[in-house]
């Protein structure tokens, strides 16, 4: 651990203001609370936001798991791991159920969070309303007086035009009958995931916003009740280990364009091969098998 | 058979060992000393210094040979290292009025109090290549005229100040917002405009307020003064009582003139654009005065005429070069998951479409 810098880089007061933004967050589900971004050493776009959170959540007990695209050891889930290896001197793991707090791109993991875990959701633009209202100054008058019909006419235009609500990530979400959220850019197949026992919180940086959803929140996918939402998910199984019921991630296998069908929570896929499942392309795990 | 990959974390501890070779490149060929970089490439220094918000040029200097000369990556080496700084408190505001100027130009008037100096400028340079250069061409001396120190250079819109005929500056005793310490929320003063100016894209700048020049919002600039020079840097010293210098630091300085009819609100005058970069940097200055004066507007109580220079809103979330190299590039990180709903999406709708479309076909 590098003692060049404070516990998990921020400083003290720094994490102060951070917390006293989440403890705000949580007292106003959905609401995005305006935060004084630090600039972090990573750029913006790779998880600044994400990463002050589980600065200013991490305690030197904690066990950080973090993922990216649902998986351990993509590279930036790698580098933001090692930074509070280096920086809080914490414990890491990959396993889902072993860690306390999870920082987390685009998915959240298959297997169900408790109450004693935290995620934490990297988030490019926490503004839903943003691409129908570019003007942050209007869209913060929308929240606060409810009016969100725009949001509804939109997805009102989607099933006119396409037969579908054709939004098929960053599905927007209702928080406790009262605001419209971003999910951060997750596939709608994990939204239904979001009344959970575990603590949500969202950073994101370069926005300067922070927002969150506390344990057994009501979370609702917006929709019509002639057109319900869908999660959607592949038809298919992982080819590993053959699970039916997790989000899986496509493959080009050879040059004449042959797919393969994987587990994106590269955790899960591990825990199901190691439990026996074998998927249609997956081998037999045997004791010397790397 | 299919074995998921891995190693992303080998992967990235090699991408960093070359990415230091490729940076030190061929060693037959002498280091760059970050001395050298701070002496010789002195402008880049400054606009690492001004756009990362930290007067150190030899951080600065340090910076640009990390980055292998890419001068965002070193202002953003720059940022991310001030944002560890502790605070010990704030200066008083920088006089520029007493500036030890090496330059200083009006285009308003040919000659006024503490003259014209036109200091060591590009302006009238003929852009040829100087082979010389190349071939470590000597440098020829300057002839210098020892300067009266105590010349004053007084500020060339006072002389309009004093007929009443420019508009005068509102006097604020408050302590200016940070932008690097609170979250910015609009609207913006006046103040925090500035300030995010002062560290905004150059480049952005410059595009900004040539836009206004040709007619997006436009607003009659004149370049009242553009001045470059030393300024000191007090700093109150509770214990003592008093403020004490605690360094010069270099800045360029510019102010329009705006021609202005009037408004409602205010008769017909002159008005003003401010720009204050550290180092020297007149383009940015001068951008930054066009740019100030256009988002002015409904203080002065113009029409917007809604072009981009005058939408503060637009300004200042895009023009932090910090920022948007992030957020645009982090597109090239890994989209795997959105990607494949969004393909699961087309495919249903392709699917439906070209069944409507056989359907359609079969009843014909």
């Amino acid at each position: 651990m590098s003692t060049e810098y404070n516990f998990a880089y921020l400083d003290e007061q720094t994490k102060r203001m951070i917390r006293r933004a989440l403890l705000k967050g949580v007292a106003i589900p959905g609401y995005q609370v305006p935060f004084a971004s630090r600039e972090m050493p990573m750029p913006y776009g790779w998880g600044t936001g994400g990463v002050q959170v589980t600065a200013a959540c991490l305690v030197p007990d904690d066990t950080l798991k973090v993922i990216d695209q649902g998986a351990d050891d993509t590279t930036n889930a790698v580098s933001i791991r090692k930074f509070f290896e280096k920086t809080g001197g914490v414990a890491v793991t990959e396993e889902t159920a072993n860690a306390t707090v999870i920082q987390t791109r685009h998915r959240i993991p298959e297997r169900e969070l408790s109450e004693n875990q935290i995620i934490v959701y990297q988030v490019p633009i926490p503004e839903p309303l943003r691409f129908l209202e570019p003007r942050e100054t209007e869209t913060r008058k929308m929240h606060a007086l409810e009016e969100y019909g725009l949001m509804h006419v939109k997805l009102y235009e989607d099933i006119a035009r396409h037969g579908h609500i054709a939004t098929s990530y960053a599905y927007p979400v209702m928080i406790e009958g009262r605001y419209v959220m971003d999910p951060s850019p997750i596939p709608k197949f994990d939204n239904p995931k979001m009344e959970m026992p575990a603590l949500q919180l969202f950073g994101a940086g370069r926005e300067q916003r922070i927002y969150a959803v506390p344990p057994y929140t009501k979370v609702v996918s917006l929709d019509f009740e002639d057109y319900p939402f869908e999660k959607g998910g592949a038809s298919q199984d992982c080819g590993l280990c053959g699970a039916q019921d997790s989000y899986l991630d496509e493959m080009i296998m050879d040059d004449s364009g042959a797919r393969m069908f994987v587990c994106s929570d590269t955790d899960y896929c591990r825990e199901r091969c190691e439990a026996g499942h074998i998927g249609e392309m997956g081998v037999p795990l045997t004791e010397d098998a790397a | 058979m299919y074995v998921a990959v891995k190693g992303g974390e080998k992967a990235i501890d090699n991408a960093h060992t070359w990415l230091g070779e490729i940076r030190r490149g061929d060693t037959d060929i002498a280091a760059l000393s970050v001395a050298q970089i701070r002496n010789q490439l002195s402008l880049a220094v400054d606009r690492v210094m001004a756009e990362g918000s930290l007067f150190d040029p030899d951080l600065a200097a340090l910076a640009i040979k990390q980055s292998r000369g890419d001068l965002i990556e070193a202002i953003f080496l720059i940022r991310a290292y001030r944002t560890t700084l502790p605070r010990f408190g704030a200066s008083a505001p920088i006089k520029t009025e007493n500036m030890a100027c090496m330059r200083r130009i009006s285009a308003t008037f040919k000659d006024a109090p503490g003259g014209q100096v036109l200091g060591p400028t590009f302006d009238y340079t003929h852009r040829l290549l100087d082979f010389k250069l190349a071939a470590d061409g000597e440098v020829g001396k300057a002839a210098k005229v020892e300067a009266d120190a105590n010349e004053a250079k007084p500020r060339i819109t006072e002389f309009l100040n004093q007929e009443g005929l420019i508009q005068a500056e509102p006097t604020v005793d408050a302590t200016p917002p940070d932008l690097t310490r609170e979250p910015m929320e609009l609207p913006a003063s006046r103040a925090l405009r500035l300030q995010a100016l002062a560290r905004g894209d150059e480049g952005f700048l410059l595009g900004m307020g040539y836009s206004t020049q040709r007619g997006y919002g436009r607003n009659h600039a004149f370049v009242g003064e553009l001045r470059i020079g030393e300024v000191a840097v007090e700093l109150d010293i509770p214990e003592l009582g008093f403020a004490v210098e605690i360094a010069d630091i270099e800045v360029s300085e510019c102010e329009t003139v705006n021609q202005f009819a009037g408004s409602k609100t205010e008769p017909p005058q002159f008005t003003r654009g401010y720009g204050l970069v550290f180092g020297q940097s007149e383009r940015k200055a001068i951008s930054m005065a066009l740019l100030d004066r256009s988002l002015r507007w409904k203080e002065l109580g113009e029409d917007s005429a809604g072009s981009p220079a005058q939408d503060e809103e637009f300004v200042l979330y895009h023009c932090d070069n910090i920022q948007a190299t992030g957020f645009v590039e982090h597109i090239k990180l890994p989209h795997y998951v959105d990607f494949q709903a969004e393909l699961e999406l087309v495919r249903t709708l392709r699917k439906e479409a070209t069944e409507a479309k056989a359907q359609r076909e079969a009843m014909q």
